[in-house]
């Protein structure tokens, strides 16, 4: 009986306090979705409305923002999928000298992101004259430490008769690779991918330094410039143009939520 | 297996992406160390060659004091919440509950987010008159409190949104722990007579410790990589007060254009999550060492 009790008293503990954690959210959604005369005044049964999230879609150019955003994480995440795999093969089949020093000489990638050193990866940049390019905001993040470390991981799992089965049959290494390794490691793919794209959409303070161009900014650079309060937009078109930049990623959530899980789960576990 | 590795494979497997990643991430830390050493050119003159000119002043600044401060405060502060909060989520996730779908979608979704949207809904949630926060104030009947507005409560109420943000992506890292623990373990301290709480903190707490490592360092990175939320809600102010390390060095660097105190400050930077990694090698050894 006590137990039972228990249990109520916990459950209710837990749903007040989701419930007062969200509170931040949900005044937000509430504000997107009510007229601007509403967003500090509840009534219950205001009228709802779509209006703000049109109004603010017109007042800046979010659709190109979106592009921008697609073709930095496609570059970024291509360019991630082939050379991690690349140096996580090397790693795993072939013994060189300066291996272990190699190794941890790309791990500290994980320790000195690139936001870490924005002032010299900003000259390098105006350097190369790729300042205010899309491929200037995805230069920093081709090659990715964690995909390396996570496929490597995942390589060295791979059975060694396998390997030695299909260059008895005189497959090359490339063919080894792509039909072996590749295949076996397609889950870790898939949550790595996610866990990239979801990185690198949140992404702003590299983006806001190289960008310049409305024609380049990603969303995120794209919302911070448009929700400028000072500016005078209403609260009800900032809250509106949040939730709009983040629903992808929202949506995306509810739709892989397995795999996002299991995935930052098997990272905890390393 | 493990050949030796031919040389066109090499080329292609090993040096064109290493290239790319030295170029970003050890290029720039040796050159920021280089330039730290000389001064900015200007049109008139080239940069000059200036010893530890840059490090000299680094002790006379008195807005890094300010800086170094508010980055202790901040990582002191939200790092040990964080996880308290997280590993009473995890607990209360796990405990199979009604409403639990509730409570994981509630402590989740702000992981989720941007940090640019978390930061406009706590702009608004903050917001003097307007924002829900002093409305909450108001119906208690308590004086206004500009949050973002005033010395004494900006940096704050920039650690109250860090752990938001960031606790429930922990809870997932100690959900799987907490799913690690063996039933048998618990059942059989239950058997002895043990009450929750005691089961708590002598079979499950200790096992969670590896995660509190991990935990740790990845908040304690992330303490200082991120700070889009100060430049979005306060620009560092008013007066400094909720400036942070990162967001100093993107404003001596980008707003003032100096680089070369920008390099100098990145030097610092790096130093220090250079002794935090040792801190943590020293801990994670430390733990092999007991088992």
């Amino acid at each position: 009986m006590t137990h039972g009790l228990n249990r109520i008293m916990w459950s209710t503990l837990g749903i007040v306090l989701a419930a007062l954690w969200g509170l931040p959210f949900v005044y937000s959604v509430w504000t997107a979705f009510h007229d601007e005369v509403y967003s500090a005044n509840f009534v219950w049964n205001a009228p709802l409305t779509i209006s703000n999230f049109f109004e603010a879609w017109k007042a800046a150019p979010f659709a190109l923002y979106f592009m921008n955003t697609f073709l930095m994480i496609t570059i970024v995440l291509i360019a991630n999928l082939i050379l991690c795999t690349l140096v996580a093969y090397a790693f795993v089949r072939y013994k060189f000298r300066w291996s272990g020093f190699l190794f941890a000489l790309i791990m500290v990638q994980l320790l000195i992101s690139p936001e870490i050193l924005i002032v010299e990866n900003y000259l390098t940049l105006s350097r190369l004259g790729m300042i205010d390019t899309i491929l200037g905001i995805a230069l920093p993040y081709l090659t990715s430490a964690f995909g390396i470390f996570l496929l490597r991981q995942t390589f060295m799992t791979v059975p060694i008769s396998l390997d030695e089965a299909a260059q008895i049959e005189g497959a090359s290494a490339w063919r080894i690779l792509w039909d072996i390794y590749v295949p076996l490691a397609k889950p870790v793919y898939l949550a790595y991918a996610l866990v990239s794209v979801s990185f690198h959409w949140n992404n702003f303070l590299w983006p806001l330094i190289v960008t310049n161009s409305p024609e380049v900014r990603p969303v995120t650079v794209g919302l911070s410039v448009f929700a400028t309060v000072e500016s005078g937009v209403e609260w009800s078109l900032v809250n509106a143009a949040t939730l709009m930049t983040t629903a992808p990623l929202i949506i995306a959530f509810v739709l892989f939520q397995r795999q996002f899980v299991a995935n930052f789960m098997r990272a905890g576990i390393k | 297996m493990n050949k030796k590795i031919p040389f066109n494979l090499a080329i292609i497997m090993l040096i064109l992406p290493c290239l790319l990643l030295i170029a970003f991430t050890h290029y720039p830390a040796v050159r920021a160390l280089i330039n730290s050493f000389w001064n900015n050119a200007s049109s008139r003159r080239p940069s000059k060659f200036v010893g530890i000119e840059n490090y000299q002043t680094l002790f006379e600044d008195d807005r890094l004091a300010q800086v170094m401060f508010n980055s202790t405060i901040y990582a002191l502060g939200t790092i040990p919440v964080a996880i308290g909060m997280a590993i009473g989520m995890a607990l209360l996730v796990n405990a199979r509950l009604p409403g639990t779908w509730l409570m994981r979608l509630s402590f989740f979704m702000p992981t989720m987010l941007p940090m640019i949207a978390v930061a406009n809904i706590w702009l608004f949630f903050y917001a003097p008159g307007i924002g829900l926060a002093s409305q909450i104030l108001s119906l208690f009947g308590l004086p206004p409190i500009n949050f973002l507005g005033s010395t004494e409560t900006s940096l704050l109420s920039m650690m109250f949104v860090a752990v938001w943000k960031e606790a429930g992506l922990f809870m997932i890292f100690y959900l799987a722990a907490l799913q690690a623990v063996p039933e048998n373990l618990k059942d059989a301290a239950k058997l002895e007579g043990a009450s929750n709480t005691h089961v708590f903190l002598t079979i499950v707490f200790p096992l969670l410790r590896p995660t509190t490592i991990f935990v740790a360092v990845n908040a304690l990175i992330n303490a200082f990589r991120l700070v889009d939320h100060v430049i979005v809600m306060t620009h560092g102010g008013p007066n400094n007060s909720s400036a942070l390390l990162l967001y100093y060095i993107y404003e001596v660097t980008f707003s003032q254009r100096d680089f070369a105190y920008g390099a100098t400050l990145t030097v610092v930077m790096v130093c220090l999550l250079g002794v935090l990694a040792a801190v943590q090698y020293w801990l994670l050894n430390r733990k092999a060492h007991y088992q």
